[in-house]
């Protein structure tokens, strides 16, 4: 069984018991442990069951790239799936759950998946569930989306918090294990600013647990100084439990910080994400060991070997007390002599290899284990852990020669580099056959702005575990001559020993000759259910491309990323193509190199400042009065104003018929104003709109319509002349920022000579339209302003004093009604609309939202931005010809509105649309045509653009594009609904009301 | 997330602080222009793997917009410089000869 030892465990503080719950058992812990050292201490060899057959997992590894103890973790507000149990650290408290698995771990229904597992070989997915596609929506559907998915999603809002942090270096290094500290002690020493960010909680990475000696002494006492050494450097900045995570363009790097996880509710962020641009980027990444495949590798108590060795010297568990040990390479004997020194039972050491020279097979034979050279396990044995291992001999078929009973499992099939982080930027890989692994080819390494490298490997992540000071030091220094700063030439280079290990033999398949039977229970991907046999069949269909061969077996998919599964992959179907390694090549590394949690990634942007809100100076009133807000831009304007018991509607009512009737105020203050400047300002406009600005007189005003090059039109509004050389232009609400930016683009790249300048005063100025029969009544008795018909005509403006504000007045509408725009400094604002309220009560005066904005506009069959225009609209389909100027040579759109396509009399046109029963036609209808298209689809000639009720007519009005519209006027078109029904309407003049304009020329 | 210096200000600006525009050194075709000229100017774009001028707006800095010749495969920058120029300096083009001597010149 799996237990603590008496005594050791160099990471734990056994005078803190931490308790835990795992499935609703309780465990306990020490300080120091992480939950799967924890598990393993409580003998929870079986934590999972897998994602396709539901086949018992255990814990294989001690690192990131652990497979299967992914867990629920926490509960409520904070509940968290796919949590790894590696590298989580134990806190008391914490509760967990394994996942994959109904009703419980133990007792699972799903495992019947496995008994059905040869019906369940690669692709079949996309072989199945094709036919008959009746089954899709109930059958196949219900079936994958109830067995899609890693873990469970949160239903509550995450109760954690998540910050980012910004932070700039010369050197970046990843990883603190004896390369990362020797580069960080190289540049630190020579002055440059470092940061060394390590994603476990401890410094000097595998070295200890290795047997590593540095200049004659423990690993240990070097790790220790070094240590000493660089927190006494200002210029250096140490992490722990912080995982780089990506490398992009430039230098920009992404890292993910464990912070507050062990202590929820203390009110530190739980994670942050540090963004980093850094100059040079030193990888050491350290590697990871590769798993053996041999049928029955995934029965829990089936570990990698330096893992299990981690397990013992770090927290002084022990997963068995007779482990097998088999291997391919010297490294796993250190696990076996571990054992044994530990006073555990090692029967015996596999070792693939025929000879076996080097000192450490010495060892462990003088120390009494047994070692088989040429041998392999042809299986596991036992279900819900191991019990013990049937033997045969590497180099035939799998015919049994021996069996040992066992209680775990130690393998090791060689180490592979971790290159992702080099790789991310497109750092290129070599393959190297001693080895068996790919490393960086420091000839083609990511390039920065500058073309040349930004990221340097080194140590066992550049393929130099056993040169990782030499290689650690050689990286700094030449990071630092790029970066032209200077290295220290004093510093003496440490001396690392390992022990001497002799040449591994790579071995893909375990036994050689393994057959079908036994390579159906060899897993490469231990997450995603993938065999040896689904890669072969996957190539026998002919797939070719290791990137398609990832989709189609899913291997190496999820949180994997090619971390344990991808070698063997490979080399499984190289070996099925009859082609070497490196001509395979490996798929593409992506960021990030261990998941981070959504939360994090967001940061404090979420709730409220997500993104800013734009108020309006008036937006404490409105909110007062009760208004409903709606999202314009990142402006909220009010709706309307419901009083009372009122819903909606009967809001949007009122607010209609009292400004048609009486007096209605609205806060216009997010309209779009900009002032364009300068002698050839007028030039400019003529060019921008699609009418003539530059003959527009002084305390006038004219409406433009603007289009991009493709003629289709992009903005609207109301273009005032202050003086000669000065414009102020209106723009909608949502689109100023972007026609400010569109007139930039023009007079800095195209007419940089012409002399003219913008400026955005959309805030500098509050807006409120006063609109209505008494609306002249009002600003006279402000007074200070000459606002009668003669002085004030339609279409003009005046600048003066009302009330005793500093005003412009603008007469135009919006509404059909008599109408006046007044702009006042927007700390004014609240002020002037506070005193137009109390002067304007007995008047009937009373606010108006965007929706009776809109009926009054539609009624009066104005187009707006968006409703008629969806960017494929030009102004002659909207029947805007008369806003055209046909005398300019040129402005923006011309030669674009001259393409036959725009031309083309088919085109749909806007006209009104009355309904027959007076019903308002829903939002986004089509007018269906006769017939139907190749797809069996209904042909359409129009469709809806705006519909509202209309309070002022009683009934349903709308406004719509229908082809040939204007000369059809007087006929029915139809509008299906999506409830079935048919809603038929009149094809109408746009203008419902007031078609002479009578209202607004008083 | 590249880096571009911004010529105007001098600022060495991260990508979120610009925002692209899309190739440079393009000749507006406006009325009168044939089918042809028109199509080239709306339409037709280099796209090419190696050498590509481009126009960036320093959007969330000083608003200028400005030009940047950039290797679209390895993201090398060779230069940035003011958007006013209907074609690149000889600077920069000297630049990209000398990192890229089998790179031919532009249209
Ligand atoms: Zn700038």
């Amino acid at each position: 069984m799996s237990t603590r030892l008496a005594s050791g465990g160099r990471f734990l503080n056994r005078a803190t018991v931490q308790n835990f719950v795992f499935n609703g058992k309780r465990l306990r812990g020490f300080a120091g442990d992480t939950l799967a050292s924890a598990l393993l201490a409580n003998d929870q060899m079986m934590v999972a069951r897998s994602f396709k057959y539901h086949r018992p997992r255990g814990i294989v590894a001690a690192g990131p790239e652990e497979p299967n103890a992914l867990f629920n973790m926490g509960r409520g507000a904070r509940f968290e799936p796919n949590q790894r149990a590696t590298t989580t650290a134990l806190f008391e408290g914490l509760e967990c759950e394994s996942q994959n698995h109904w009703p419980s771990l133990e007792f699972d229904i799903g495992a019947l998946n496995s008994l059905a597992a040869h019906v369940l070989p690669a692709g079949f997915y996309y072989k199945t569930f094709i036919h008959p596609r009746a089954f899709w929506k109930h059958v196949f559907e219900p079936i994958i989306r109830h067995s899609a998915g890693l873990g469970k999603a949160p239903q509550d809002r995450d109760a954690d918090r998540y910050e980012h942090l910004y932070a700039f270096a010369d050197v970046l290094i990843a990883g603190g294990g004896i390369a990362g500290l020797q580069a960080a002690c190289v540049a630190g020493e020579s002055g440059a600013r470092v940061l060394l960010l390590e994603q476990t909680l401890h410094w000097g990475g595998r070295a200890v647990n290795d047997g590593a000696q540095i200049d004659g002494a423990p690993a240990q006492d070097w790790i220790a100084a070094a240590l000493a050494k660089l927190t006494a450097l200002p210029n250096v900045t140490l992490r722990l439990g912080t995982t780089v995570s990506g490398v992009y363009d430039h230098g920009y790097v992404l890292a993910n910080e464990h912070v507050g996880e062990t202590t929820p509710g203390d009110g530190r962020p739980k994670q942050r994400l540090w963004r980093i641009r850094a100059g040079q980027i030193i990888t050491a990444t350290g590697a990871i060991e590769r798993p053996l495949s041999f049928a029955g590798n995934d029965v829990p108590g089936v570990m990698l070997a330096a893992s299990l060795r981690d397990y013992l010297h770090d927290y002084a568990v022990s997963p068995g007390d007779r482990t097998v040990v088999v291997t391919n390479n010297d490294d796993a004997y250190l696990t076996a002599i571990a054992l044994k020194e530990a006073g555990l039972s090692v029967p015996l050491i596999v070792d693939a290899r025929r000879t076996l020279t080097g000192p450490l097979p010495q060892r462990a034979r003088d120390l009494g284990i047994r070692v088989e050279a040429g041998w392999a396990i042809a299986a596991v044995k036992g279900t819900r852990r191991v019990t013990g291992v049937s033997l045969c001999m590497q180099a035939g078929e799998g015919g049994v020669i021996e069996e040992i009973a066992c209680d775990a499992v130690a393998m090791s099939g060689g180490w592979s580099p971790v290159v992702h982080l080099w790789s991310h930027c497109g750092g290129k890989l070599l393959w190297n056959p001693e080895q068996a692994h790919f490393h960086p080819d420091p000839a083609r390494p990511p390039l920065g702005a500058d073309g040349k490298g930004f990221v340097r490997a080194a140590g066992a992540a550049n393929g130099q575990s056993q040169n990782a000071c030499a290689d650690a030091d050689h990286a700094a220094r030449a990071a630092l001559a790029h970066l032209g700063q200077t290295a220290r030439t004093d510093l003496t280079l440490p001396v690392l020993e390992h022990p001497t290990q002799a040449a591994m033999a790579p071995v893909w398949v375990m036994p050689q000759g393994a057959n079908q039977k036994l390579r159906a229970k060899m897993w490469l991907d231990y997450q995603n259910d993938v065999k040896v046999s689904d890669v072969q069949l996957a190539a026998r269909e002919g797939y070719v491309s290791v990137e398609h061969t990832k989709r189609y077996t899913t291997l190496g998919m999820a949180t994997d990323q090619g971390k344990l599964s991808n070698i063997n992959g490979l080399a499984v179907l190289a070996d099925s193509l009859n082609e070497e390694i490196p001509q395979v090549g490996t798929t593409t590394f992506r960021p990030p190199y261990t998941p981070i949690t959504l939360g994090t990634l967001a940061g404090e942007a979420r709730g409220e400042i997500f993104q800013p809100l734009r108020r309006s100076p008036m937006h404490e009133w409105h909110s007062d009065q009760g208004a409903y807000f709606e999202p314009v831009g990142h402006w909220r304007r009010p709706y309307c104003y419901p009083r009372g018991a009122e819903n909606h509607a009967d809001a949007v009512k009122r607010e209609v018929l009292n400004t048609r009737n009486a007096l209605g105020l609205l806060d216009a203050s997010t309209l779009g104003k900009i002032i364009v400047k300068g002698p050839d300002a007028g030039r400019f406009l003529d060019m921008l709109y699609t009418g003539v600005m530059s003959t527009l007189p002084v305390g006038k005003c004219r409406y433009g319509l603007m289009c991009n090059e493709n003629g289709f039109l992009s903005d609207d509004g109301v273009v005032a002349r202050l003086d000669e050389q000065t414009f102020l232009c209106h723009t909608t609400s949502g689109g100023a920022d972007r026609i400010h930016g569109w007139m930039e683009d023009w007079l800095q790249c195209e007419w940089w000579d012409w002399q003219v300048f913008t400026a955005n005063l959309t805030e500098q100025y509050a807006q409120i339209a006063v609109v209505g029969p008494k609306a002249r009544t009002l600003l006279e008795r402000l007074g200070g302003v000459d606002v009668s018909k003669e002085a004030l005509p339609f279409m003009g403006w005046v600048e003066g004093t009302l009330g005793g504000f500093p005003v412009r007045i603008f007469r135009i509408s919006f509404s059909g009604e008599l109408s006046y725009e007044i702009a006042v400094p927007a700390g004014h604002g609240r002020a002037l609309w506070d005193k137009l309220h109390a002067e304007g009560a007995d008047l009937g005066a009373m606010p108006y939202g965007t929706e009776a904005l809109h009926v009054m506009r539609a009624e009066k069959g104005f187009i707006m931005i968006g409703d008629e225009t969806d960017g494929t609209v030009i102004p002659q389909d909207l029947g805007m010809s008369w806003a055209i100027s046909k005398k300019k040579p040129d402005y923006l759109g011309k030669r674009g509105q001259e393409r036959p396509h725009m031309t083309d009399p088919d085109r749909w046109q806007l006209v009104g649309l009355e309904t027959l029963d007076g019903s308002v036609i829903p939002d986004g209808a089509y007018a269906v045509a006769p017939g139907s298209n190749a797809n069996g689809q209904r042909h359409t000639e129009g469709r809806v653009t705006s519909t509202y009720f209309s309070p002022t007519l009683g009934r349903g009005i709308a406004m719509g594009l229908i082809r040939r519209g204007p000369e059809r006027m007087g006929q029915i078109v139809d509008f299906p609904t999506t409830t079935g029904t048919t809603v038929q309407a009149r094809i109408v003049d746009p203008v419902f009301y007031d078609k002479e304009g009578a209202k607004q020329n008083v | 997330m590249l880096t571009l210096e911004c010529p105007y200000c001098g600022i060495k600006a991260c990508e979120t602080e610009l925002a692209p525009g899309g190739q440079a050194h393009l000749v507006r075709s406006g009325a009168g222009a044939s089918d042809d000229e028109f199509e080239a100017y709306m339409f037709a774009r280099t796209n090419p793997k190696g050498v590509h001028f481009e126009r960036w707006r320093h959007a969330y800095g000083c608003g200028k917009w400005f030009l940047a010749a950039r290797c679209t495969a390895t993201l090398e920058v060779f230069g940035t410089y003011p958007a006013q120029t209907s074609a690149p300096p000889a600077r920069i083009l000297q630049e990209i000869s000398a990192r890229r001597p089998d790179e031919r010149a532009p249209k």
